[in-house]
């Protein structure tokens, strides 16, 4: 039987890729191990190498083909004695396949509102009427917000690790070395509690330092120098000594790597006073967003998700398009039920909201783009209106910032609501690794369809 | 950063020994000075001491008496720009930059004039003015703040020099050798000094390093140390005036190990019992900084009694006020409670 090369997954987000070039053609002989195609992803190109000897009988995706789905057959590779003619009909997966298979389908499951991005997409609030938009990935905003507010002040720099010459490990900080070279795009060693502290200190003379977190799971390792110092510092030396800087990196479970890296920590820092805390979901908010945190003269902890990395949303084409930190969006106007979430929350929010309304339950979905402060006036205007409210969030049910919000609701909206506060939020468990147990640990659509209806009583 | 950072470095030899002070020219107005500064902070220390005992100060409080040619000696070596930044046993070096007794000793009891509102006390306070940046409360947080903060003089090319103090304690510190790290990679213009005051609270350097030799904790990252006596505050400023120098030359940091003495407990609650009385005595009695400069001032007949006498009475003067001051001075307005928590 001839065997099928399939298109390989790069990473554990990866959903799919370009086939960018084949470096062999159809007859050349292979042996495992030789490159036979250049894979394009968002993050960066890969070599795909044969896994067989054989001969490469058949080139089933030609060059230049985008968006091919991960394990897609892209060409076959016969044995003595095969024609391409053997192949299957239509390709099964392999047996070995099944877990990256379901992997996929959790993905899949989880971002499925973005697919349509320009429907989910409300109006931007803060954009001008008639101002152009271009459809960009998150990524990309992250990117171009950075860049804009580097040229704009010389005081703003970037550090991290694999920052600058591998050009982010997931491809946010692309260009900017070679944009603003090694002075302002710094690799560090691997110490996120050294350069963490050396990022603050270099705040608290006037520089406006982005510390990047490779994952926001390594920051446990520097939350000293984030707590006890960034947050700490301008209270105790009575305003004297404040620190502008800016922790970004993503945040929450990206697919299956387990408990040590996918812990959601909105809550955690959300905690602390001295600390802004920003998550955004669109591309245009975090472009908006992640400028006005590095002109904040506070630190800001500023939680991404791996996830929506590749989402691509419409942005505004404003040469300095800000969004305040502080402020929720109405997402989806509604009257039946108040759905709270943000960044990726609000994809299973945006999901709900469209399955209820077919059962003619109206939702809501506030996203909140910033954790602290809580924009609470927004939040207490929608319960009043619906009387009834869901939080989603991917972090533990206790002390979460769900159960903060519904603490907040009963101390002002207590009045208004007609059902007590249900929050959707990621199991009581350390994250697992099985596909299935990963999937059973998230909040989902579902989940947030059942805690719609039951404080709907509908 | 790091590319343009490499400057070729000189003299790279990591040396251990101390060197031989007693032939520096010093002077009659250097002499004079250090006394003087030895001298403010030790009675300051010693009325806060007082002070805490009469319950107007709360909360922890280390004293830095027996330790004061350190901060005097370094602080001789810097000049206008360059920062200071150390833990909690700060009182000295707060002085040292220049700072107000006043302010400082108002901030000990949690007054509206203390440098922080009140707010910081004992332990964290800063002058952006005298380029003192804390004052913090976390054993070697200050190390790599300090780092960043010779970073950022790098980044503006501003020539200026950050001295980072931490004790023997911290130097078993994890982020204190991440923050060696950078500082040797990038050429950051930081003087590391430890303080070796023998106890790391009450667990003596014996008992707590593995290798007490603290001039050398710099080697695996090719970074420079001295062993310096930090009982002579002449010896502290030329080797500091040296360290400071190959640090504002581009070669990177420097590791000044002070080998000093604490006279008092760990702070004010440690009645110190991990140490004989002897040892403090002997001490006392053979080493004292202040003493040392003021035998010094007499055998060389660079002062008299008199006008020795004339400085210690000015000196009391001003603690004095500071105390009163603090006494006085009225706790920050309740509406206090709510500002300076974000800018």
């Amino acid at each position: 039987m001839p065997i099928e090369v399939l298109m390989p997954a790069l990473s554990p987000t990866m959903e799919k890729g370009n086939l960018a070039k084949w470096l062999k053609a159809e007859g050349d002989e292979v042996k495992a191990g030789d490159v036979i195609a250049e894979i394009e992803t968002d993050k960066a190109t890969m070599e795909v190498e044969a896994v067989d000897e054989g001969k490469l009988g058949k080139i089933l995706v030609p060059e230049g083909t985008q968006d091919v789905a991960v394990n897609t057959p892209i060409a076959l590779i016969l044995g003595e004695g095969e024609s391409a003619s053997d192949a299957p009909a239509k390709s099964a997966p392999k047996k070995n396949e099944a877990p990256a298979k379901t992997a996929e389908a959790t993905v899949e499951k989880r971002e499925a509102p973005v697919e349509k991005p320009v429907e989910a997409a409300p109006v931007e609030l803060d954009v001008p009427a008639g101002t152009e938009m271009v459809n960009m990935t998150v990524r990309e905003a992250l990117r171009d917000a950075m860049a804009e507010e580097m040229r704009r002040d010389a005081d703003v720099f970037v550090m991290g690790e694999e920052v600058a010459e591998y050009q982010g490990a997931y491809k946010v900080t692309q260009g900017l070395l070679q944009e603003f070279g090694a002075r302002r795009v710094i690799d560090t060693p691997i110490t996120e509690h050294g350069f963490t502290g050396v990022g603050v200190g270099a705040g608290f003379t006037g520089l406006k330092p982005i510390v990047e977190f490779m994952t926001f799971n390594f920051s446990m390792q520097a939350i000293d120098q984030i707590v006890n110092s960034a947050a700490k510092t301008l209270y105790m030396s009575g305003g004297q000594v404040g620190c502008s800087i800016v922790f970004r990196g993503p945040n929450g479970a990206a697919a299956r790597v387990a408990a040590q890296h996918s812990q959601d920590f909105a809550s955690w820092y959300a905690h602390v006073p001295g600390l802004k805390v920003v998550s955004p979901y669109t591309a245009a908010d975090a472009k908006g967003l992640l400028k006005s945190a590095i002109r904040d003269p506070n630190p800001v902890v500023f939680l991404e998700n791996e996830i929506l990395y590749g989402k691509t949303f419409p942005v505004p084409k404003l040469d300095d398009y800000l969004v305040p930190i502080g402020k929720a969006k109405v997402a989806r106007p509604g009257k039946d039920v108040t759905i709270l979430a943000w960044s990726i929350g609000m994809t299973w929010a945006l999901e709900a909201a469209e399955e209820l309304a077919k059962k003619h339950i109206f939702a809501e979905v506030i996203d909140l783009r910033t954790i602290r402060p809580l924009d609470i006036a927004t939040i207490v205007e929608s319960v009043k209106k619906t009387g009834r409210c869901v939080t989603v969030e991917e972090g533990w049910p206790q002390f979460g910032v769900g159960s903060e919000i519904a603490a907040r609701i009963m101390d002002e909206a207590f009045d208004y609501l007609d059902a007590p506060v249900r929050r959707v939020t990621g199991e009581d468990v350390p994250m697992p690794y099985a596909a299935n147990l990963e999937k059973l640990a998230l909040p989902t659509v579902a989940k947030v369809i059942e805690a719609a209806r039951a404080v709907t009583y509908r | 950063m790091p590319a343009a950072a490499k400057a070729e470095k000189t003299g790279k030899a990591v040396s251990g020994a101390t060197k031989d002070a007693s032939k520096i020219a010093w002077g009659k107005e250097r002499e004079l000075k250090s006394y003087r500064e030895m001298l403010l902070i030790r009675r300051f220390e010693e009325k806060a001491g007082q002070l805490y005992g009469m319950g107007l100060i709360g909360g922890f409080c280390h004293l830095y008496i027996g330790q004061e040619a350190v901060v005097v000696g370094m602080q001789m070596a810097l000049k206008d720009g360059d920062q200071v930044i150390t833990a909690y046993r700060d009182h000295g070096h707060m002085l040292a930059c220049g700072m107000d007794a006043k302010g400082v000793m108002a901030e000990l009891t949690g007054r509206r004039g203390g440098y922080s509102k009140g707010k910081g006390g004992s332990m964290h306070m800063f002058s952006v003015e005298k380029n003192f940046f804390g004052g913090h409360g976390i054993v070697g947080a200050q190390v790599s703040l300090g780092t960043g903060i010779a970073f950022a003089n790098r980044y503006r090319e501003n020539g200026n020099v950050c001295l980072t103090y931490f004790g023997d304690g911290a130097s078993n510190q994890g982020q204190v050798y991440e923050s060696f790290n950078m500082a040797e990679l990038w050429r950051l213009p930081v003087v590391y000094i430890i303080e070796n005051n023998k106890y790391a609270m009450g667990t003596s350097v014996e008992r707590s390093s593995a290798l007490q030799e603290f001039s050398k904790r710099g080697a695996s990252f090719n970074i420079p140390g001295e062993k310096v006596d930090g009982m002579d505050v002449r010896a502290v400023y030329e080797a500091g005036a040296r360290a400071v120098e190959y640090a504002r030359t581009g070669q990177g940091p420097f590791i000044l190990e002070m080998n000093t003495y604490r006279y008092r407990g760990h702070s004010m609650s440690d009645p110190a019992k991990y140490r004989a009385k002897e040892e403090v005595e002997k001490m006392r009695t053979e080493r004292d900084p202040i003493e040392r400069v003021r035998n010094r001032i007499l055998e060389e007949k660079l002062a008299s009694e008199d006008e020795i006498k004339k400085i210690d009475g000015e000196i009391r003067v001003i603690v004095n006020e500071s105390a009163e001051f603090a006494t006085n001075d009225q706790e920050p307005d309740v509406s206090e409670l709510y500002t300076d928590v974000l800018r």
